[in-house]
Parts: structure tokens; C-alpha cells; sequence
């Protein structure tokens, strides 16, 4: 049926699922670290530290379970820069997305840095976690990463 | 702080829906007390709500039908999870409603009886919100209750389970 009118329909349509999930004794570990501005991993069967932590070890499949405290400072193994954030992004200005790899960690994270521009990112650069005020046990109490202060960057002269 | 041992990780999807030439119909109909449809010009099943074209033969339908807010439950569920997008405390029963002269059950929820009475075939009609809150929503229609006549026979609906 031709519609002539000029009136056309529209409203907003919001999907969700609240997920809930458990998190295990392992990953447990590594969120209630945060609450207390702390970070851990697991100890892998060849003896790197895996952050996020995992409950199998990656080669032989074995439980594991023995925490390791890193960082909290590290290193940007790789970075990808996002000049307009989206809404849901955890930061509203310019970020990068990168792999931070913890002070004492085998394996890279991903998260946020807050570099302000992209010409202040760097492979190799030194960032440690900016926190939030007030933690509840996920990997938003991490707010983002920045860059450490000048001089601590050991590839800077 | 205590050990954590869950986190909650939702997932949510923000659309802008476009009703599109046969739902706005449908819903212009709502915000006037109204329940129309469309009548497929080959196989003449009526679907309501329309959605432009017949599933069953591929063409457009082009002709609007009204239908009343009569009809039959096809099927139904008991709801005892409460849920945040339903402001009725559960039980509930939630209801296909096969209205007279559709061939397509429309999902309804039902009210004005017992949640646990509802039953195949039972004869049931739309209540509507009061005239002025009528507006371009499924919503117009509030629920369905139970009318005074006999069950219909499940030979009357059994194509539309």
C-alpha cells in the first residue's frame, strides 16, 4: 500500500542482555586485585605470567592457579589510534586501543591509553594504569593507561 | 572490598527502528483505536500485524483489512520470572491471540483472570488504554480478557499453531 503521506515511523529500539557471569577462582583473583589497585596474573607451566590470568595453562592444558603480582607499570607492545571515539568507548576524546605488557608479565593486555595524540604514542612506550576513584571489581577500575612521566621511558634519552 | 566473584558484562544494541509502509499503518491504526492488517491477493490469508508482502506466496499485499479486537488463544505461557520491562508482577499469562478473520496469532498478554485458568481456545478481547493515551504503539492495546462465550473448537485455529 503506497504511503502518501510524509509521515514515517520511527523510535528507538534498545537490545540488552545484563549479563551476570561468574568469574572462578582465578579471574577472581585478578578482579578483586583491582579492587585494591593491584595487579595479577597467573604463572604458566614455562614460568611467564599470563595478565589477565587464565585457569589453563595455554600449552599443556593443566589447571593453574599460582598468582603473580605485576606491573603496575608496562610497556605498549602495539596500538591502534581512534580519533573518534564512540560512545561506548571508555575514554570521549582521541585514545589508542594498545597491548600493555606488564612490569613482570609474559603476555600484553588490552586496554586504553590516553595519550592525547597519536603523535604521542609510541611501540615501546611506558604507560602505568590511571585509576578510578572508586573500584568495584572490574576492568573499568582501570580508567585507562598513560604515559609515565618523562624520563622513565627508557628508549627517551 | 570482598572477594569478587561475579561480573556483570552486558551486551546492548542501540537501534533506530523505521516502522516501513505496512507496520506505520498498523500503527497509525493503533493511535486510533484501530487493528488493520493486510490480505495477501493470492492465498487471501490476512496477516496481522502486516508486514507489506505474503510470506507463503511472495507478493505484496496491497489490500488493508480492519479486524476487531475478537479473538482466540492459540497457545499461551505461564510467566513466573519477573522481568524489568513488564510492570505486571508475575504469574502472568502471555498469550497468542488468533483475532477473528487473521490468520497470523498476535502475541498478547492476558488479564482480568486468573493466570492459571487461561486455556487453548478460550475467547478473549483487546482492552484498550483510555482514549487519550491512545497513540502509535503496540501498547494502545493494554491486554486481552476473557468475553462470555463458549471456547472455540481447535479445529477453528488449529492451522495457526
Amino acid at each position: 500500500m503506497a504511503e502518501t503521506t510524509s509521515t514515517r515511523l520511527t523510535a528507538a529500539h534498545v537490545l540488552e542482555y545484563p549479563y551476570r557471569r561468574s568469574v572462578g577462582p582465578v579471574l577472581g583473583a585478578f578482579f578483586t586485585g583491582l579492587t585494591e589497585r593491584r595487579l595479577v596474573g597467573v604463572r604458566a607451566r614455562d614460568g611467564r605470567v599470563l595478565v589477565p590470568p587464565v585457569e589453563y595453562d595455554p600449552e599443556s592444558g593443566e589447571a593453574i592457579g599460582e598468582m603473580v603480582e605485576v606491573g603496575p607499570g608496562g610497556v605498549v607492545t602495539t596500538w591502534a589510534w581512534v580519533e573518534k571515539p564512540r560512545p561506548k568507548h571508555p575514554l570521549d576524546r582521541p585514545f589508542a586501543w594498545a597491548l600493555v605488557r606488564l612490569d613482570g608479565a609474559g603476555s600484553a593486555m588490552l586496554h586504553a591509553v590516553d595519550a592525547g595524540s597519536a603523535a604521542g604514542m609510541r611501540t615501546g612506550m611506558r604507560v602505568r594504569p590511571r585509576w578510578k576513584a572508586e573500584p568495584e571489581g572490574n576492568i573499568h577500575d582501570i580508567v585507562c593507561f598513560e604515559p609515565e612521566a618523562r624520563g622513565t621511558d627508557p628508549e627517551t634519552p | 572490598m570482598s572477594e569478587i566473584t561475579s561480573i556483570t558484562t552486558p551486551i546492548r544494541l542501540d537501534y533506530t527502528y523505521t516502522a516501513g509502509h505496512a507496520t506505520q499503518r498498523f500503527l497509525l491504526g493503533m493511535a486510533e483505536g484501530r487493528i488493520l492488517g493486510q490480505r495477501c491477493p493470492e492465498c487471501a490469508k490476512v496477516y496481522v500485524p502486516p508486514r507489506g508482502a505474503c510470506p507463503k506466496c511472495g507478493v505484496p499485499t496491497t489490500d488493508e483489512v480492519e479486524v476487531t479486537g475478537k479473538g482466540t488463544v492459540t497457545t499461551f505461557c505461564i510467566v513466573r520470572i519477573p522481568s524489568d520491562v513488564l510492570s505486571v508482577p508475575p504469574p502472568f499469562t502471555c498469550a497468542h491471540v488468533l483475532l477473528d478473520g487473521a490468520d497470523l496469532p498476535f502475541f498478547a498478554l492476558i488479564q482480568e483472570c486468573e493466570f492459571d485458568k487461561v486455556r487453548m481456545g478460550m475467547r478473549v478481547e483487546a482492552v484498550w488504554a483510555p482514549k487519550a493515551e491512545l497513540a502509535a504503539t503496540f501498547e494502545s492495546i493494554r491486554y486481552f480478557r476473557p468475553i462470555a462465550e463458549p471456547d472455540a473448537p481447535y479445529e477453528s485455529y488449529k492451522e495457526h499453531l
